[in-house]
């Protein structure tokens, strides 16, 4: 469904972050991009939906090169593709409900969007999504009200009300403590099964990203050095990903066992 | 570079370096300010005998503080006041509408090149020239009377005003709005969904603070005829009406002290 082929990026100042990466994510497939600060994992998901602009190769989704459209087709395109980010990236100043049906703003025009007067199955998409996240009683708070797990599931609302085909997630669990974070990748991760969703998430925590996805896929100086299950992240794929350094303690299996989780 | 060792730093004072290495250079410029501020000391004149003069109608001035005179020159004063007010409030409208064109266009981080260098020329040209030059030009123009003052004041606050905001969405927090972008909005939904939001409060508190200036500045440019409480004021300085004088100045101090109380008020209420 997405496909990426010889995607570059080289900025101004001539550091080359992406050197042409070639991948393909089938529909439905979620997806963990590890690699260390700097290896380029944050401006290949940007390249996507071009919040960077990439400087060569080629961006497919469902056949059409998004690196080539105009910006009135890009716009078209962005709604198919939702985007949760580190820090969550809420309007702070905005209600969480205002923040959600920033969701629908592709598909609605100006005054409507301006006026806060949405077409009623985007509300009800709202309502829905956000007691799904289980924050339906926040509606009307402002968002920076709510703590850092609950933007972000503000944040994974947002992303979903533009019912879209690719979930790009950057970070997605940076900020929030150890518990959050798995709670989080669990909502994301079930969310994309039960809508058939395609998603690919930057992570930096090895463990969590074997805990959730079925593939990885490791970049380092903007190439691709490992694609394959959670299973083959080995010492030595590590070292090769990261650098030198003593892996045991991370690929060893984390235990899952903390399951009775509260819902919120 | 050497090896730094602990053994010879242990023992040794600690300061922090200073802002200028060289001690030459350091020390001659504290001796330049030094003789500069005295040798600005020596040039003022001051003519001792027109100041003893002088103290005589000071004091005339200070004591009619005592004894405002409201009245003989009521309705001279509500008319200034009232114009003084129309201006301000005028001014202060058609000055904000059009800065905030102005200050999205003169914000490089959304606008684009061609639109930022205009932008940023309008608020250079507004910035360098001075409310009275501006006043005294207009008035050549239009005549004497509040329209050359009202366009006076609404061309200050566009230099203002579209400044301060322009450097308010340059300082904003650009995930914000990438992520109002990411969701396929238009250019104007960007604006009102990630702009918008975060540069609100401190738009409408320098709205509030730029209305208490324009009310101050009302009052000076009648001094160069372009109307309002400052013809009035002047004309009663020039029939050397101190109690008038006073009473009008008053009047000027309690609606300042008024607006700040009550942008004090909307501030806090936005934030």
């Amino acid at each position: 469904m997405l496909q990426l082929k010889k995607l570059t990026k080289t900025y101004k100042t001539g550091d080359q972050a992406l050197k042409a990466i070639d991948l393909e994510v089938p529909k439905g497939q979620v997806l963990a991009l590890i690699g260390p600060s700097g290896a380029g994992k944050s401006t290949m998901i940007r390249c996507i939906n071009r919040l960077v602009e990439p400087s060569s190769g080629e961006v497919l989704l469902d056949g059409v090169d998004l690196a080539r459209l105009g910006s009135g087709a890009l716009r078209k395109a962005r709604r198919e593709m939702g985007m949760i980010f580190q820090e969550y990236a809420l309007v702070e100043r905005l209600t969480v409900m205002e923040n959600v049906l920033s969701g629908r703003l592709g598909f609605v025009g100006f005054w409507r969007s301006f006026l806060r007067k949405y077409p009623q199955p985007d509300v009800d998409e709202a309502f829905r999504l956000l007691d799904r996240v289980g924050l339906l009683h926040m509606a009307d708070k402002r968002a920076d009200e709510l703590s850092g797990g609950q933007r972000q599931r503000v944040g994974i609302c947002r992303a979903l009300i533009q019912n879209p085909k690719l979930l790009l997630v950057d970070e997605p669990t940076a900020s929030l403590d150890p518990k959050t974070s798995r709670q989080i990748m669990r909502l994301i991760t079930e969310l994309c099964r039960e809508r058939g969703l395609a998603a690919i998430i930057n992570i930096h925590d090895v463990a969590l990203a074997q805990m959730f996805v079925p593939r990885v896929v490791g970049l380092r100086f903007g190439e691709i050095v490992f694609d394959g299950p959670p299973t083959g992240l080995t010492s030595e794929k590590l070292t090769e990903i990261y650098g030198e350094e003593d892996w045991e303690a991370t690929i060893e299996k984390v235990d899952d066992s903390d399951d009775i989780e509260a819902a919120e | 570079m050497s090896e730094m060792r602990l053994e010879d730093k242990l023992g040794t004072a600690w300061r922090k370096p200073h802002f200028i290495k060289n001690p030459t250079l350091r020390l001659g410029l504290i001796a330049g300010f030094i003789a500069y501020m005295i040798a600005a000391v020596l040039t003022i004149e001051v003519d001792w005998g027109r100041v003893y003069e002088g103290l005589d109608r000071g004091a005339a001035f200070v004591l009619a503080f005592t004894s405002p005179d409201f009245v003989s020159r009521a309705s001279d004063i509500w008319e200034g006041l009232f114009e003084s007010i129309v201006m301000t409030v005028a001014a202060s409208v058609v000055g904000i509408a059009i800065s905030i064109p102005i200050g999205l266009g003169a914000a490089r981080n959304i606008a684009p090149l061609p639109v930022y260098v205009v932008c940023r020329g309008i608020v250079a040209i507004s910035r360098a020239l001075q409310e009275i030059i501006v006043a005294i030009l207009l008035v050549a123009i239009f005549g004497f009377g509040p329209l050359a003052g009202f366009l006076t004041l609404s061309f200050a606050t566009i230099g203002f005003l579209s400044k301060l905001l322009a450097e308010d969405i340059e300082a904003m927090d650009r995930v914000q709005a990438e992520a109002i972008k990411a969701s396929g909005a238009r250019w104007t939904q960007w604006i009102n969904y990630g702009v918008q939001p975060q540069v609100m409060p401190r738009l409408v508190g320098l709205s509030m603070y730029r209305i208490d200036i324009n009310f101050r500045e009302s009052a000076i440019l009648g001094l160069v005829g372009a109307g309002g409480i400052g013809a009035t004021l002047n004309t009663a300085f020039d029939r050397y009406e101190y109690d008038t004088a006073a009473a009008i100045l008053l009047l000027i101090i309690g609606i300042v002290m008024a607006l700040e109380y009550l942008s004090g008020v909307i501030r806090a209420r936005v934030q």
